[in-house]
């Protein structure tokens, strides 16, 4: 079966991509906008992911008891995501009923109230959202270290933001970051399923192409110093188990790098799922795996990249066995480290991380939600094409390219190590 | 109200493309062809939950499911898992009050290997004493973490209140002194008692043909025979509450409490059943969360999560709002909920929120059954509760039928808001 795929740009400067997929008579319907926690400056922290909540608190014509139920009426099933880098609404609907959603996405791309009282009694929801958060270890653990990782690049802190901010924050705030960042030109619209091209692309632009363009929103550029000497902390608190985590630095997505380390973290750490709608598979024979848990160092260990616009990090995950000390989990993981840096991966090792890699893709098809974020997703960091030729990337992975990668990204002076102290 | 289209109903599994079979020795295969995408999903399950179990080695199903895979008579537990993980695939095993399940995947290329895997863990489990003992520490911590979740121990409290002296009031993967009293011998003799073919159900959903589906099942399971199954036991009467019952159980150090508020549901094949989901999407799913969600998060703002949910199985199941709040605000939440489950009770739903649902759990199917995972557990559903091969296509039907009275005797016949379980967990 052929799927259509399209890709234009509104007069507006909104980005369009449309991928006809005809196995069922469902569409999903994604929108993207470049903004997330990396636009956010100190006293404001938070800001990205609560202007996400207060799209569904309502515009006049889909006022807020309105809008909620107005998808879920007609079968969809729709949310929204905000991360470092983006932040995402969707909607998967029966077919015929997608056109409620691409209209109340027009409509709350620039005409949503922020209500004071709204904004209100949304601090709280968030507040406790926070909180929830803060219920678990690697919450703390993970906030600890991304805090010591970038001193001045804003993925300093969480996307949820900070306590402090989260109580501070106005009104005006939350509006203006709307205003700025809410406009076509910084926006991609992404859809997939089963539709006529031409007809979705009309329909679009008759929704779509009104909202005037608006100005380039204003990026911070505070690239974060090359770090000089490893980092170790420790967070306390609550319950029995110890965590650590080990954390590199790791190149953008939009890097070529980037595809010699994902089979790097496959034999690893087993391979990391970027499926968003569709689960991985174990890794209990990934290198690490046979190192920590089959030596009873740690009960699991994990591994994994995000892809992000800017450096991030690859966090290795322990949960340190109750017999066991910390330090002997970290020790442990060294040597594996030092292993991969030394000595040449075979062949066939990377020719299975690429088998594991298409088995993953062939289950993110099956699912039209999956599809229509991919389409999306891969623009906010690349574009659609990282995504098509994502398998070759991995498939062109060299011997060579593998011992290079370790040697240059697995620095022990580049990380952060993190412990999660348990009080019992 | 939502239409079904003609397109919509042959999009959803039906008579003729579920292949159904029984083999000679009692396993039931059902399959649905999916050539979409190049994969495959088996998944199904056997009578082995956790009703076997006795309170002094509570978690002995579950430690069992967990070590299917830790070694088999012809292969080690590292050979398991690198075939498998070689070619991409999962396959795991989990445990539940009356079953024991098992889920995997893979390329369909690979669907050979998938059953001969599944068939050997099953079927020829060694437990090796020295896998048992890295699993023994695994599941330890599991409880440890378990023990800490403010989510999970506020839910084993409330089903502690609901369900007491019955099996339903305990955690199916046990409590570290239960699972410390567990031995490899005790592994041996639950799997010969409980695994066999009598009552297995295997179902397997995408790109491959019923007829080599069920070839490959046959090949592996065919021969597969067990003297003395034990049939499950038989189900104790649940004692309903003479009136509300609260307990608070403490995490130290924890930000946010949650808590559980609810009653007895029904079983799933009560005639009660499809009125009360209904009610139930009404009281606390609809929309953002419902009404509940309404009330608690939208109008106080106190909580980023509060909903209902009804959880209905072969015997009778929990109807029940959970939320979680800050420390403070719990008695505030509380009362709120139980304000709504009165109202719920007193005044039953309006046409409005009835034909929304409606239209929600119609439309909302498709959305469902659109992956192999998601067919294979409708396929699973429909054999578990007898529901007929033409359920799904039935469905939309089985919805329109109920109307707002039906939904009040529901909400009445099970909710009283005087005989609650009430269990919060948090600093």
């Amino acid at each position: 079966m052929e799927n259509h795929l399209t890709q234009t740009t509104l007069s507006n400067g909104l980005k369009v991509l449309l991928k006809e997929i005809h196995t069922a008579p469902i569409i999903s319907s994604w929108l993207w906008y470049r903004v997330g926690s990396r636009d956010e400056v100190q006293g404001r922290t938070g800001i990205s992911h609560w202007v996400e909540h207060m799209q569904f608190k309502g515009t006049p014509q889909f006022p807020s008891n309105v809008l909620d139920k107005t998808i879920s009426r007609e079968g969809g099933s729709w949310n929204a995501f905000t991360y470092m880098d983006w932040t995402a609404y969707f909607e998967t609907m029966p077919a015929d009923k997608i056109d409620i959603a691409l209209h109340l996405e027009s409509d709350r791309m620039i005409n949503s109230q922020f209500d004071p009282n709204e904004v209100t009694s949304e601090r709280t929801v968030i507040i406790s959202e926070r909180e929830g958060s803060e219920n678990e270890p690697l919450f703390l653990l993970g906030e600890a270290i991304q805090q010591s990782a970038f001193r001045i690049h804003p993925y300093h802190h969480e996307v949820i933001g900070d306590m402090a901010d989260l109580r501070t924050m106005t009104r005006d705030d939350l509006y203006n970051h709307y205003r700025a960042f809410y406009v076509p030109n910084n926006a991609v619209m992404a859809v997939a399923g089963d539709f006529n091209t031409q007809a979705m692309l009309a329909r679009i632009k008759e929704l779509f192409e009104p909202i005037p363009s608006g100005g380039e929103p204003a990026r911070l550029a505070r690239e974060e110093p090359v770090q000089k000497g490893e980092v170790r902390l420790s967070v306390e608190g609550p319950g029995s188990t110890t965590y650590v985590q080990v954390c590199y630095r790791f190149p953008a997505a939009s890097h070529p790098d980037f595809f010699p380390l994902s089979v790097l973290d496959s034999l690893l750490a087993g391979p990391s799922n970027l499926n968003m709608f569709s689960g991985g598979i174990s890794n209990k024979t990934s290198r690490l795996y046979r190192a920590l848990v089959d030596k009873e160092l740690a009960v699991s260990v994990h591994g994994g990249a995000q892809a992000t616009i800017d450096p991030f990090l690859y966090t290795f995950t322990m949960t340190v066995h109750p017999k066991r000390k910390p330090e002997e989990a970290l020790a442990a993981l060294d040597k594996e480290i030092q292993r991969i840096k030394e000595e040449k991966v075979s062949k066939e090792e990377i020719t299975r991380a690429i088998k594991q890699a298409r088995a993953l893709f062939a289950y993110g098809s099956e699912n039209i939600t999956n599809q229509g974020f991919w389409l999306g997703y891969a623009e906010m960091f690349a574009n659609y094409e990282w995504f098509q030729t994502y398998l070759d990337k991995l498939s062109a992975v060299t011997v060579k390219d593998i011992q290079r990668v370790a040697n240059e990204y697995f620095k022990p002076q580049r990380r952060v190590v993190g412990t999660y102290i348990p009080l019992g | 109200m939502t239409n079904f289209t003609l397109d919509m109903l042959r999009s959803l599994p039906g008579p003729e493309d579920i292949h159904r079979e029984v083999l000679p020795k009692g396993i039931t295969i059902l399959t649905r062809s999916n050539f979409n995408s190049p994969s495959v999903v088996v998944a199904g399950n056997l009578d082995a939950g956790a009703l076997f179990d006795t309170d002094e080695k509570l978690g002995l199903a579950d430690f069992v499911t967990s070590a299917l895979m830790r070694g088999t008579k012809k292969r080690s537990f590292d050979k398991i898992y690198n075939e498998l993980e070689s070619v991409g695939a999962s396959l795991g095993f989990s445990s539940g009050v009356h079953k024991s399940g098992f889920n995997g995947r893979s390329l369909a290329e690979d669907l050979p290997l998938l059953l001969t895997l599944l068939s050997e863990s099953l079927t020829q489990p060694a437990f090796p004493k020295a896998e048992m003992e890295k699993l023994r520490a695994q599941l330890l911590t599991g409880l440890a973490i378990r023990a800490q979740d403010t989510s999970d121990m506020a839910s084993m409290v409330f089903d502690e209140i609901l369900f007491r002296d019955h099996p339903y009031s305990r955690p199916e993967d046990g409590k570290p002194e239960t699972v410390q009293k567990i031995t490899r011998d005790d592994l041996v003799h639950f799997h010969r008692e409980h695994y066999g073919p009598r009552g297995m159900v295997i179902a397997i959903v995408g790109a491959v043909k019923a007829d080599e589906a069920v070839r490959q099942v046959k090949r592996v399971f065919g021969g597969w025979q067990v003297k003395g199954q034990k049939e499950p036991p038989e189900l104790p009467v649940v004692k309903l509450l003479k009136k509300t019952a609260s307990k608070n159980h403490r995490i130290a150090g924890k930000s946010q409490s949650d808590l559980v508020i609810g009653t007895n549901g029904p079983k799933r094949r009560d005639p009660e059943f499809m009125s009360a989901t209904l009610g139930n999407n009404i009281l606390g799913q609809f929309g953002m969360m419902g009404r509940i969600g309404d009330v608690v998060r939208e109008k106080s703002g106190l909580a980023y999560y509060a909903y209902s949910s009804l959880s209905a199985g072969i015997g009778p199941g929990s109807w029940e709002v959970s939320a979680g709040v800050n420390p403070q605000n719990v008695k505030k939440a509380s009362d709120l909920i139980v304000d709504e489950l009165k109202r719920f009770v007193q005044e039953g739903v309006t046409a409005d929120e009835l034909a929304d649902s409606k239209a929600n759990f119609i439309g909302r199917l498709p959305l469902s059954l659109e992956s192999n995972g998601g067919v294979a557990n409708a396929l699973l559903n429909i054999e578990r509760y007898d529901l007929g091969l033409d359920y799904y296509r039935r469905y939309a039907g089985l919805v329109s039928e109920v109307n707002n009275e039906d939904v009040l005797n529901a909400a009445r016949k099970f909710i009283d808001p005087d005989k609650l379980a009430i269990a919060v967990a948090g600093p």
